[in-house]
């Protein structure tokens, strides 16, 4: 793309001041909205099929349009509690475009009518909190935020609140949870957050993530079908996609989705360092299921449905690359000590089976595994599939039954060299060795 | 009390929400840079304040890792090793910065100075290794810059120390 819709702060530096945003077309779009009827600006999202950038894909049209308008009070929550491992997209909005995400909020509690928006950031955003808190008292001097919005008729307040470091805030009932002072454990479910009693306060509420509501303002003032011409049919538009771990130049590349893995590693981020082969591609940060790094992987478009094809999932596109040099099995083993430290605890599946799938994996990096333990980590893995409160609990599963599915030898490897070890044979350089020395 | 000595901040908390008891993270917050810590008083404080028991508000401070529950070194600094972090070197980093404080896992230096921990993903995965102290973030570590930077921090506490050893001289 020549022009950025998202991270215009790589365009237009100071964009993230007001007066620049301004000058660039900013708060236009809020403008045009408040001219349309609400139901009008819910269609036109409807239309582009604008879909979730937090991960699950959801048409953001249509998770507006299950707001009943009856509802006298409503929220707008923006889902800045960004900590997938691996993600670190919404962050760059927040500090570089701030502006553009406060607009998009604002033209989403427009088209709900709702009363206030909530933005929920991730604690250790504490500086960019502070920043985001001036930029929304720039917004409301110019009467964009605030009582009777650009003479609408219509008012609605906006605030910042700082989450305090629990990945499981992320998930959205959780989210209100927390930010109702209340342990931050997911709801159960119906009722939903869009119904009256799942919300925030338990009243109706619409959740969106930062970069879902970033492509709002472009959406309005360009309209659904230029919006649809980015992308795919299914999964139109821009994308932010995170890139970390084994490559050349890790960080945020906005492109259309339906790119390959192979355009985006190689032709974006620079390919492997090192002359290094690649290994091991995480799509969705440790969310998703991992991936082989085959040229049939390597050409898939990314998009919701082609990378859910090949047995993962786009996610929020956190795309973790792993190098020829790392055992997956000491990856899987990073990834389920992250799930069992973030599990809240509620449910019990969840809570137990994270925690005994740590151990084994402690016992497996210890060198007190046995092949057997490879049959039990998939077992427990199964047990918890399909029975947790929230995606957390499915999500955990991944680590362990992907990485056994396409790196087993990994696991093996690791247990017989231990088990040379213990006899005091030769050894040949401990492979996890390899991978903490990068 | 906090209630007296930062009346104002805790009249414009409450005034975001529609109920007094989403305040209490914030209000954590608050009681955790006046006391260097969440202590038992101040959880009774909060309670109080927005009217629940202390033994909710002990549980909402246990569930988050950005409260803290016994006193910590004047710089909190907590590493992040997640896979990420960790495929770009975060853990050898870590052992090092350890060492170099001479250090367990978790631990404190005997002067009070430093606590060093390791953490989960702090969405900075791009610019590994990196670490927060006392939740401000710095970023494409390694081990000469990081001697640099705890040089920086000792020389300012040294600042901080001298000063407030002058500022109490004339209450003696």
């Amino acid at each position: 793309m020549a022009e950025h819709i998202l991270l215009r702060d790589l365009d237009v530096p100071d964009i993230k001041a007001f007066d620049v945003y301004v000058q660039h077309g900013g708060y236009e779009a809020l403008r045009k909205a408040v001219g349309m009827t609400p139901a009008a600006v819910i269609d036109v999202v409807k239309a582009s099929n604008l879909r979730g950038r937090g991960g699950a894909g959801f048409p953001t049209g249509v998770k507006w349009s299950f707001i009943p308008q009856s509802e006298p009070v409503k929220y707008v929550v923006v889902n800045a509690d960004e900590s997938e491992p691996g993600t670190f997209k919404d962050r760059q909005i927040l500090e570089g475009n701030p502006h553009q995400l406060i607009e998009g909020a604002m033209i989403a509690a427009y088209a709900i009518q709702a009363t206030a928006v909530y933005i929920y950031l991730r604690g250790e955003f504490w500086d960019i909190a502070a920043n985001l808190d001036a930029c929304i008292e720039d917004a409301r001097k110019e009467g964009l935020i605030g009582p009777d919005v650009l003479g609408s008729g219509w008012s609605c307040e906006m605030y910042t609140h700082l989450g305090a470091g629990a990945y499981i805030c992320g998930e959205e009932s959780a989210l209100l949870n927390s930010l109702q002072g209340l342990l931050g454990q997911p709801r159960v479910r119906p009722p939903f957050p869009a119904q009256k009693g799942g919300g925030l306060y338990y009243e109706a509420t619409v959740v969106n993530n930062v970069e879902t509501l970033t492509n709002v303002p472009w959406i309005i003032t360009h309209g659904a079908e230029e919006y649809k011409k980015i992308g795919t049919p299914e999964s139109p538009g821009p994308k932010i996609y995170c890139l970390s771990g084994h490559v050349a130049k890790p960080g945020n590349y906005e492109l259309p989705l339906g790119i390959t893995f192979r355009e985006l590693i190689f032709e974006h981020a620079g390919g492997i360092p090192d002359g290094k082969q690649l290994k091991a591609i995480l799509p969705s940060g440790a969310s998703g299921p991992v991936l082989p790094a085959t040229d049939a992987v390597l050409d898939t478009p990314l998009t919701y449905e082609a990378v859910a094809q090949i047995g993962s999932t786009l996610g929020s596109a956190s795309i973790i690359l792993m190098d020829e040099t790392v055992n997956v099995a000491w990856a899987a083993s990073k990834m389920m000590k992250f799930f069992a430290h973030e599990s809240c605890g509620k449910c019990t599946p969840c809570r137990e089976g994270t925690y005994w799938l740590r151990r084994r994996y402690e016992a497996l990096l210890d060198g007190r595994a046995q092949a057997r333990d490879i049959a039990i980590l998939d077992d427990v893995a199964s047990q918890m599939t399909g029975v947790t409160l929230c995606a957390l609990g499915e999500f955990a599963v991944n680590p362990v039954r992907a990485t056994i599915k396409h790196f087993r030898a990994d696991y093996e490897a690791w247990i017989k060299q231990e088990a040379a070890e213990d006899k005091k044979a030769a050894k040949p350089a401990p492979a996890r060795e390899k991978a903490a020395a990068r | 009390m906090l209630k007296d000595k930062y009346a104002d901040r805790i009249e414009k908390i409450f005034a975001k929400y529609a109920d007094k008891r989403s305040a209490v993270m914030s209000l954590l917050y608050l009681a955790q840079e006046e006391y260097g810590y969440v202590t038992e008083d101040a959880c009774a404080e909060i309670a109080a304040l927005i009217g629940t028991d202390p033994t909710q508000v002990r549980s909402i401070a246990g569930f988050y890792t950005m409260f803290r529950e016994e006193p910590k070194g004047r710089y909190w600094l907590q590493v992040c090793t997640d896979l990420p972090c960790a495929l770009r070197g975060a853990d050898k980093f870590y052992e090092e910065l350890l060492q170099e404080l001479g250090i367990e896992d978790g631990g404190t230096t005997p002067d009070g100075m430093f606590t060093v921990e390791h953490v989960m993903c702090l969405a900075a995965c791009d610019r590994a290794p990196m670490l927060q102290c006392n939740f401000h973030y710095h970023e494409h570590l390694d081990m000469d810059t990081m001697r640099a930077l705890i040089a920086q921090w000792r020389a300012e506490a040294g600042v901080l120390a001298e000063a407030a050893a002058v500022g109490d001289a004339p209450a003696e």
